[in-house]
C-alpha cells in the first residue's frame, strides 16, 4: 500500500505493475452529525477542509459536493495565479494565496505543477502606460513584485505577440508580475481532497444541498439528496451559487451570477512562455504543458446561470487574440465551455459571518477564485475554527457594503468585471 | 446569437441589450433618516434567482427600458413588456 507520492515509490510500483496504489480519497457514508459542514466540494470548500483540519486540528468535517470533485468552476477556470492587485487589503489576501502556492505541491505531496511563468498585462497607449505606472508602484508599495516593461521588454519575453504599429492597438508595454503563473487546476483540487481525507475530512460526493435547517436564528445543518446532516458551524463555498443558498438560508447578498467563459486549442509546440493579457482586446492567454493555448477573456454580458458559452463573447474573445497574435489565426479550437461566477459590486470577495449565526461565507470570488483558493480556503478555515475573522479577511465582510468600505478592485486595477 | 424582444422594436441582437436591475426595488425617501442597513439593501442586494427571472433591461439602440422575462439556466426568452404597461399590471 502506497500513501505516500515519491520517485521511489512511482519505481517500485512500476516494478510491481502498478498494483499498490490506493484512490486518493475515500467514499464514505455520510453521519447524521459532524463538527463542522462544508457545502461545496470546489478548491475553496476543499482548501477549507484541508486547513480546518490541518491548522486547527478540526477533523470531524464532512465536505457536501452535489456533482463531483473538480467538476464546477474548479475545473473550468484558465488557471491563472497573481496577485498584481492595487488596495493593501486585495494585494495582502491574494499575495498569501500566491505565497501558498508555492509552497503547495510540497505541502500535499502532490505535484500541483506550478509554474511562475509569469503574467503581464499589456499597455496599448502612453496614457494606459502612465496608469501601469501608477498600479506597479501602488504594488510595490504593497510589497508585490510588479514591474514596469517597456516594448523591448515585453518583446523579449513574449515575441509572439503583435509588435506591429499596423496593429488595432499597437503594445507600448506591460505591468509584469515574474511570480504570477498558471498551476495544473484539477491537481489543485485533488490534492486539497487527498489531503483533507488524510486528515479523516469525509469528502461526500453525489450530495446536493436542498435546505439549510435555521433553528431560533442558527443554523444547525443542511437537508441534503443524501439525508439530513447536522452541525454547529457551516462554511459555504459555493461560487456561482451563492445567492441560491442565500435564499435557502434566508439571507442576502449583493451578488450577480455571470458565465465566465474559457477555451482551449489543439497542442502546439511551445510558442508562449508567460501569460498575457490585453485590456484592450479583452483577451488573455497562456499554453498549457501539453501545448495547448489557453484562452479567457471578460464575463458575459448577461446574468446567467447557464453553465455554457455562446457566440457573441466567442467573437470579442477570438477576434481578440487573432489581432493580438496573428498567426495563431488558423489555430483550431479543441473545447470551450463556461462557468458560472459571483460578481459583486466591488469586485472583491465575501469573506465571513453570512447574517445567520453558525454560517459562514468564502464566497464572491468573481472571475478570480482560482487564483485565490489557499488564501480563500486558509481565510474560511480560520474563521469557522475560531469563530472570528482572520486579520486578513476582516476587511471583506459582508458589513463593508453598509459601512460604504468598499474594496474597488473592479475600478482600481481595472479586472474585467 | 440570439434575438431579444424589444416591445418597441421587435426582435433585434441580444448585443443591442443592456441589464438594468432587478425590478422591485424603492427608492428609499432620502429627505427623512434613512439606515445604512436600508439604504445599502437598496444599493445592493440583489435576489439573483435560477430559473424564472423578471429583470429590467434597456434595448440601447432606442434607449427604451423595459421588462424582460426569461429563464436564467435555459436562456429562453419568455416575454418582454414595456415599464409603463408592466406598471399599469402591477397597478391592477
Amino acid at each position: 500500500m502506497n500513501k505516500t507520492y515519491s520517485a521511489l515509490n512511482l519505481f517500485r510500483e512500476g516494478l510491481r505493475g502498478q498494483r499498490g496504489w490506493t484512490p486518493a480519497w475515500r467514499s464514505p457514508k455520510p453521519k447524521p452529525k459532524y463538527d463542522v459542514i462544508i457545502i461545496g466540494g470546489g478548491g475553496h470548500g476543499l482548501a477549507t477542509a484541508y486547513y480546518l483540519a490541518k491548522n486547527h486540528g478540526v477533523k470531524n468535517v464532512a465536505l457536501l459536493e452535489k456533482g463531483w470533485i473538480g467538476g464546477g468552476n474548479s475545473g473550468r477556470n484558465t488557471t491563472v495565479v497573481r496577485s498584481d492587485y492595487y488596495y493593501p487589503e486585495s494585494a495582502a489576501l491574494y499575495d498569501l494565496s500566491v505565497r501558498l502556492y508555492e509552497g503547495l505541491s510540497r505541502d500535499l505531496n502532490y505535484n500541483i505543477m506550478f509554474s511562475q511563468r509569469g503574467m503581464m498585462v499589456l499597455t496599448h497607449s502612453e496614457a494606459e502606460m502612465e496608469m501601469a505606472a501608477r498600479q506597479v508602484n501602488a504594488m510595490q508599495i504593497n510589497g508585490i513584485d510588479s514591474q514596469l516593461l517597456e516594448t523591448e521588454g515585453v518583446r523579449k519575453l513574449a515575441p509572439i505577440l503583435n509588435f506591429g504599429r499596423e496593429a488595432r492597438y499597437p503594445i507600448h508595454g506591460a505591468m509584469y508580475q515574474p511570480r504570477g503563473g498558471t498551476a495544473r487546476h484539477d491537481a489543485v483540487v485533488w490534492g486539497f481532497a487527498r489531503g483533507a481525507d488524510s486528515f479523516g475530512v469525509d469528502i461526500i460526493q453525489n450530495c446536493e444541498v436542498t435546505d439549510v435547517i435555521v433553528e431560533a436564528g442558527r443554523a444547525t445543518g443542511v437537508a441534503t439528496t443524501r439525508g439530513e446532516i447536522r452541525a454547529n458551524r457551516i462554511g459555504a463555498a459555493v461560487a456561482g451559487h451563492s445567492s441560491v443558498l442565500a435564499q435557502m438560508a434566508g439571507y442576502k447578498l449583493p451578488i450577480h451570477s455571470y458565465a465566465l467563459q474559457a477555451f482551449v486549442s489543439e497542442p502546439l509546440k511551445p510558442v508562449m512562455d508567460t501569460v498575457a493579457f490585453s485590456p484592450a482586446y479583452g483577451t488573455y492567454f497562456s499554453q498549457s504543458d501539453k501545448g495547448g493555448l489557453v484562452i479567457g477573456g471578460g464575463l458575459d454580458r448577461i446574468p446567467s446561470y447557464g453553465q455554457r458559452g455562446n457566440l457573441p463573447v466567442h467573437e470579442t474573445v477570438l477576434g481578440g487574440l487573432c489581432e493580438m497574435v496573428p498567426m495563431l489565426s488558423k489555430v483550431k479550437l479543441l473545447r470551450h465551455w463556461g462557468g458560472i461566477v459571483d460578481v459583486t459590486p466591488d469586485s472583491s470577495p465575501i469573506i465571513g459571518p453570512s447574517g445567520v449565526d453558525g454560517l459562514y461565507l468564502d464566497c464572491g470570488w468573481g472571475t478570480g477564485g482560482f487564483k485565490a483558493i489557499p488564501a480563500g480556503g486558509y481565510m474560511l478555515a480560520h474563521i469557522l475554527a475560531t469563530g472570528e475573522h482572520h486579520e486578513l479577511s476582516r476587511p471583506f465582510d459582508l458589513s463593508r457594503f453598509t459601512k460604504g468600505r468598499l474594496i474597488d478592485e473592479g475600478a482600481a486595477s481595472g479586472i474585467s468585471h | 446569437m440570439q434575438l431579444f424582444p424589444c416591445p418597441f422594436c421587435g426582435l433585434r441582437n441580444e448585443r443591442e441589450f443592456h441589464y438594468m436591475a432587478e425590478p422591485g426595488k424603492f427608492r428609499p425617501d432620502t429627505s427623512s433618516q434613512i439606515s445604512a442597513e436600508d439604504w445599502a439593501a437598496y444599493l445592493y442586494d440583489t435576489r439573483n434567482e435560477k430559473g424564472r427571472v423578471r429583470e429590467i433591461w434597456m434595448h440601447q439602440t432606442c434607449r427604451e427600458l423595459f421588462v424582460m422575462e426569461r429563464d436564467s439556466v435555459t436562456m429562453n426568452v419568455l416575454g418582454s413588456t414595456s415599464l409603463r404597461a408592466s406598471a399599469g399590471e402591477a397597478a391592477e
